[in-house]
């Protein structure tokens, strides 16, 4: 039985596509074979991101009303030989998906993957209550700024009152906090909320900081996943989030300023 | 089809009588306009509480005045507003004719005599009583964060042993405790009582209200802000004492 992975953050724009890209690349690097579903339907962005946009055929839409089978829409990433990605349709919106369809998809990939990762649109609509309600566990993606805390705070609630677990009384969905776009200066200089902020608030698991980066849009632009570029602090980030993830110790790094090495302090002394 | 008679049935239905309770509607006014707005009021301080309600209307005041009332009207409101009128009683044989063909029951039963705060839960008198334990007041315990958007009504009180967000609302018709940071918004007494309180480790509450008299989080004393405390109602008063 595959283990179904909600991100999503209530807010836009926060990085909820990025860190999607970027936890099923990492979840396949770890040889667990993996699917990532884009359930933006409308305005896809995960094949861009993923670098797969001139492959898609057909997409999620096209599965659900059966125009297409899974085999036919699910695209191979040409990286990772265990991860797969299945893109939205461009030209529908958000009512083209069901919860019955939406389910049927999943249940088929669950007999093949050990992952499934849904990246949830922006919002508290359709799409994003489709995207959490089979989920097993959460990613919330939050900023370090109020509205996107508390939208956050707005998604958490949503996702413990409205998912298949919470209706059928099962074992609550397993939520983590990932905090994306982090920078320790601005946060020493209040222009951001803490870590520690930001879980007074939400008092929930943290799974990993993603400082703010240049290549994390490097990445997008190029449409490779974060997680790939080895050297970034982000993708070191994205790596120590997948190992924690799947039960690894690993210390938080990238919450404090970074302090200049000895030979920084030698150069600068003369 | 003939049912065969000779061998006894196993019952499949029996019949007994029960005591349930049903907020009575006791009207004092026949002028729909304002009941209709006073309804509102009502609903909106609690609107789950009343959402699929039953209720019994009891036209006695009323008639005792020499009021007329449009019976079909006023039922028609109730249930738009999401109440499930079950009976009507004090009401006269034009009324009574009124609710049947609307499929609703009369109740014969003498109006009371004595002043019933419509906050009180009033009893049918059905024609044999069987003897039921009172039904205990139905507390609410959650240990685990309320977020924001997400509301909770309890009709006794209302314990919560974690944070309330910004943006929450929690209700409750007794005392509510919140044994972490209250950011949200907090409605003790909401059917009136004015002796419940709030209790909360750390108030940053953005409304706290009992029995309708409410201050928002501009309103309080800075002192208090961010302290353990306890807001009790003194003569029509909100105190906010530290603890």
């Amino acid at each position: 039985m595959a283990r179904i992975i909600v991100v999503t953050s209530g807010k836009g724009g926060v990085g909820k596509t990025t860190t999607s890209a970027a936890i099923a690349m990492g979840l396949a690097k770890k040889g667990h074979k993996t699917a990532v579903i884009d359930f933006d339907v409308g305005l896809r962005n995960l094949d861009l991101i993923m670098g797969c946009e001139r492959r898609v055929v057909y997409d999620f839409v096209n599965v659900i009303n059966e125009e297409a089978t899974l085999n036919q829409a699910l695209i191979k990433d040409k990286r990772c030989n265990q991860l797969y990605i299945l893109p939205a349709s461009q030209t529908r919106d958000k009512d083209a998906l069901t919860k019955e369809g939406v389910g049927k998809v999943l249940e088929e990939l669950s007999k093949d993957f050990k992952y499934i990762v849904c990246d949830s649109p922006a919002g508290i609509e359709r799409g994003a209550n489709l995207a959490m309600y089979f989920a097993d566990d959460a990613f919330v993606v939050t900023n370090p700024e109020v509205a996107s805390v508390r939208d956050s705070d707005r998604m958490l609630g949503i996702l413990s009152s409205k998912s298949r677990r919470a209706e059928q009384g099962d074992e609550p969905i397993k939520e983590y906090l990932l905090l994306t776009r982090y920078s320790p200066a601005r946060v020493k200089v209040g222009e951001m909320l803490s870590v520690d902020d930001v879980q007074d608030i939400l008092s929930l698991h943290l799974l990993g900081v993603i400082p703010e980066s240049q290549s994390v849009l490097n990445a997008s632009n190029s449409g490779v996943p974060v997680i790939l570029d080895e050297q970034s602090d982000a993708g070191q980030a994205y790596s120590d989030v997948v190992a924690r993830y799947l039960g690894e110790e690993r210390p938080h790094r990238f919450i404090e300023e970074e302090k200049k090495g000895l030979f920084g302090k030698l150069f600068r002394s003369k | 089809m003939s049912i065969d008679t000779r061998e006894p049935a196993k019952p499949v239905l029996e019949f007994k009588n029960a005591t349930l309770n049903v907020p009575v509607l006791i009207l004092h006014s026949a002028n729909l306009a304002q009941i209709e707005h006073q309804l509102l009021e009502k609903i909106s301080q609690a609107p789950d509480f009343f959402k699929h309600s039953p209720i019994v209307l009891d036209l006695h005041d009323i008639n005792s005045h020499d009021l007329s009332l449009d019976v079909q009207t006023l039922i028609e409101l109730l249930r738009t507003n999401h109440f499930l009128p079950v009976g009507i009683r004090g009401g006269n044989d034009e009324q009574n004719q009124q609710a049947l063909t609307l499929g609703i029951p009369y109740h014969s039963s003498q109006a009371v005599t004595h002043p019933v705060s419509e906050k009180k839960v009033e009893t049918l008198k059905p024609s044999v009583t069987i003897e039921q334990p009172a039904e205990p007041v139905e507390n609410k315990f959650i240990n685990t964060p309320v977020r924001s958007g997400q509301r909770i009504y309890s009709r006794g009180d209302l314990i919560i042993a974690a944070t309330v967000s910004a943006g929450a609302e929690i209700m409750a018709e007794g005392n509510i405790h919140v044994y972490g940071a209250l950011r949200g918004r907090a409605l003790a007494g909401v059917q009136g009582n004015p002796n419940s309180r709030i209790f909360c480790s750390r108030l940053e509450a953005e409304l706290i209200s009992i029995a309708g008299n409410y201050k928002i989080n501009d309103e309080i004393d800075s002192d208090n802000l961010n302290k353990p405390v306890q807001i009790f109602l003194q003569e029509h008063a909100l105190i906010i004492e530290s603890i």
